[in-house]
């Protein structure tokens, strides 16, 4: 058995890097093959809808700037994968390296790699808190220090800002998600949200079965729970199941009084039908694809030194328009967007 | 002989189960509320299924650690299917799911029972060509809850019986049927007789006339339909089919659960009875340390220490109880 944990750790590693490409220049773009630009993105894992749509926002925007993009990701949210991975794109000697990142320190050592040789490094989505000299810039898809206010305001006004609540996260480590729990933890501590009571958060590691369970085991604990937030979408989609099955949602079958109003963060056609049935009332994104437009084109200009990053200094997006980097040179892409029944048949991821 | 020591394996199972289904509702009682219970009753028919399926194997002295796999790859194959055709009928989706898990579990069969390779290195080998598939066929897209027909995650609403709000989900009841399956293969019939033959010495096997080839390749069919047939299972508790995620691990549990059940990976020993008890030992478990609340950096290491104690308490017993018989 002890072989055949090793060998599976090997498979397992194999697995990693399914490797998907898109030529921008051949379809049809002008620029001359010697200048094109290569643009390499790495998600969390693959397989996350949310990604495959900041790959879209990539892929669109270096079609029109005539760059070459590829994206490769590992199976699995793990930094250790991400590592080799980015190995293989220094040797195959990119112009810029894009990634999500699955943990605030793990990459520092190779990420330095890429910068002394010339590669332009943003991190998208996941920013390396504590260590930003080891990129360029961040890209985040919106002002993050806002995600947890926004989220407690939407569960609030759900819920008349009255009764016990509950976070439903990802994984203990999760770099983005701490920084929001954070967020709601200080929001909590205004006078408007007095009558709201925060008395648990768990943790469902991204997968399915272990987010079922935690969610079913908040049931469980806390009747009188009146709130679940969970910023994650795996999370969200399986505690959207779970309280369907439970027949707890305002309304269902065996719903405690008012019944349990679930919320979070998720892409929209992950919950379209939970939000067509009653199940959930409201929840909230930003916009990935136009986190990856503004990571891309951030990346060329990077690269040719159109820009440097700065601190108040702005970017002008060929497709959003002007952006100022703020502290630690981050660039947010928008603002939250809240998904509910008079506007979720107009998304499609 | 054989027999009373296969029944008392089971008992050992039982009652470690209620051990520690006692400890945890003493420690806290809300375990015992019915949404606890049917939150257990719900993680259970998913392993289950794919534990009686893996118990055949591993009487042969075999394994499968592409189960995992399987499940995704059927999951997203019939997934895409319903969402092609929303009204397709659940019977057929079921059916689809089974034959798409047979035919997995036949390629694994054939290079293992025909072409004599190792079944820990082909099942390593298809654990990863079946996940890379499931990415393929989907194209990285996960199949939404949109398209998961109702009619499929009501079997993890409803059932036919309800005790003290307490609904047995249909889930439950498609992994009883497949324990019966499990039952009637290793105790009725001669496929079932041969496998333990095999698994017990597989040369002398060979000699007394057991089609050693033919055993072999059938067991890892069934187990391939079983992790198939838990694809559509999983789409009905979880309501969506994501192509990383669904299934992925999975081995790892299916088989500590088997072994926790009492099936010796040395081949020839194993009952379908404690493989149950194995599952429902690992659901106990899970709910538990959700609904006691231990920290979640605790749980991994509280978690896999539960499978050691269960497997050295049995390796415990069966020592002394050699030692007796030899005495």
């Amino acid at each position: 058995m002890r072989n055949s944990l090793l060998i599976l750790s090997l498979a397992a590693m194999a697995l990693v890097g399914c490797q998907r490409s898109t030529d921008g220049a051949s379809s049809g773009s002008t620029t001359s093959s010697g200048g094109q630009l290569k643009i390499v993105y790495i998600p969390k894992n693959s397989g996350n809808p949310y990604f495959n749509e900041v790959v879209r926002g990539f892929e669109e925007a270096a079609k029109a700037a005539g760059a070459d993009f590829t994206t490769t990701a590992p199976a699995t949210a793990e930094a250790t994968s991400q590592i080799d991975l980015i190995k293989a794109q220094i040797q195959r000697r990119v112009d810029v390296i894009a990634i999500s990142a699955n943990s605030p320190d793990a990459l520092n050592v190779v990420l330095d790699e890429a910068k002394a040789a010339g590669i332009a490094v943003i991190t998208v989505d996941s920013d390396l808190v504590g260590n930003e000299s080891h990129r360029d810039a961040a890209v985040v898809p919106t002002d993050f220090t806002k995600v947890g206010e926004s989220q407690i305001e939407l569960l609030g006004s759900q819920i008349n800002y009255e009764g016990e609540i509950a976070i439903l996260s990802a994984t203990r480590d999760a770099p983005n998600q701490n920084s929001w729990i954070e967020g709601m933890n200080e929001t909590l501590k205004q006078p408007k949200y007095a009558k709201m009571k925060l008395v648990e958060t768990v943790y469902g590691d991204d997968e399915p079965q272990k987010s079922t369970t935690e969610f079913e085991a908040l049931l469980a604990k806390h009747p009188t729970l009146r709130g679940v937030v969970s910023p994650t979408s795996v999370g969200l989609a399986a505690a959207a199941q779970a309280l369907a099955t439970a027949e707890a949602y305002p309304g269902g079958a065996k719903a405690n009084g008012p019944g349990l109003m679930l919320t979070g963060l998720s892409t929209p056609n992950q919950l379209k039908k939970f939000v067509q049935d009653g199940v959930v009332k409201g929840f909230q994104l930003w916009s990935p694809y136009d986190m990856g437009v503004l990571a891309c084109n951030l990346g060329i200009a990077i690269k040719k030194g159109e820009v440097t990053p700065k601190e108040g200094a702005e970017f002008e997006d060929p497709k959003l328009g002007k952006v100022a980097f703020g502290k630690n040179n981050v660039l947010s892409a928008g603002p939250l967007v809240t998904f509910d029944k008079s506007n979720i048949d107009k998304y499609n991821f | 002989m054989l027999a009373k020591v296969a029944k008392s394996r089971e008992m050992r199972t039982l009652i470690l189960v209620i051990l520690v289904f006692a400890i945890a509702a003493f420690k806290e009682p809300r375990l015992l509320s019915a949404s606890s219970i049917s939150s257990i009753l719900l993680w259970i028919p998913l392993l289950t299924v794919m534990a009686v399926g893996q118990m055949l194997v591993i009487v042969t002295r075999g394994i499968d650690v592409s189960v995992g796999s399987m499940l995704g790859l059927s999951g997203m194959l019939t997934g895409m299917l319903f969402r092609a055709h929303p009204d397709l009928n659940l019977a057929l989706g079921a059916g689809a799911s089974l034959g798409i898990g047979a035919v997995l579990g036949l390629i694994n069969g054939g290079l293992i029972a025909w072409a004599k390779i190792p079944p820990i290195i082909t099942t390593l080998g298809t654990l990863s060509v079946y996940r890379g598939l499931t990415f393929i066929v989907s194209g990285g897209h996960q199949i939404d809850s949109n398209n998961i027909p109702s009619a499929l995650t009501e079997w993890s609403l409803r059932g036919p019986v309800t005790i003290g709000g307490v609904t047995l989900p249909w889930l439950l009841v498609f992994a009883l049927l497949a324990v019966g399956l499990g039952y009637f293969l290793t105790n009725k019939t001669v496929l079932g007789r041969n496998l333990y033959a095999i698994g017990s010495r597989p040369e002398a096997a060979h000699l007394r006339g057991v089609p050693v080839g033919k055993s072999v390749f059938a067991c890892y069919v069934i187990c391939g339909a079983l992790a198939g047939f838990a694809g559509l299972l999983y789409a009905s508790r979880y309501g969506f089919v994501n192509p990383a995620t669904a299934g992925s691990g999975m081995e790892l549990t299916v088989i500590a659960a088997t072994v926790i059940g009492g099936c010796d990976v040395k081949g020839g020993s194993g009952s379908v009875g404690g493989v149950l008890l194995g599952c429902i030992l690992l659901g106990v478990v899970n709910v538990a340390l959700a609904v006691l609340g231990v920290a979640a950096d605790w749980q991994v290491l509280v978690y896999g220490s539960v499978i050691l104690i269960a497997l050295g308490l049995d390796a415990f017993a069966s020592r002394r109880q050699a030692k007796e018989v030899a005495a």
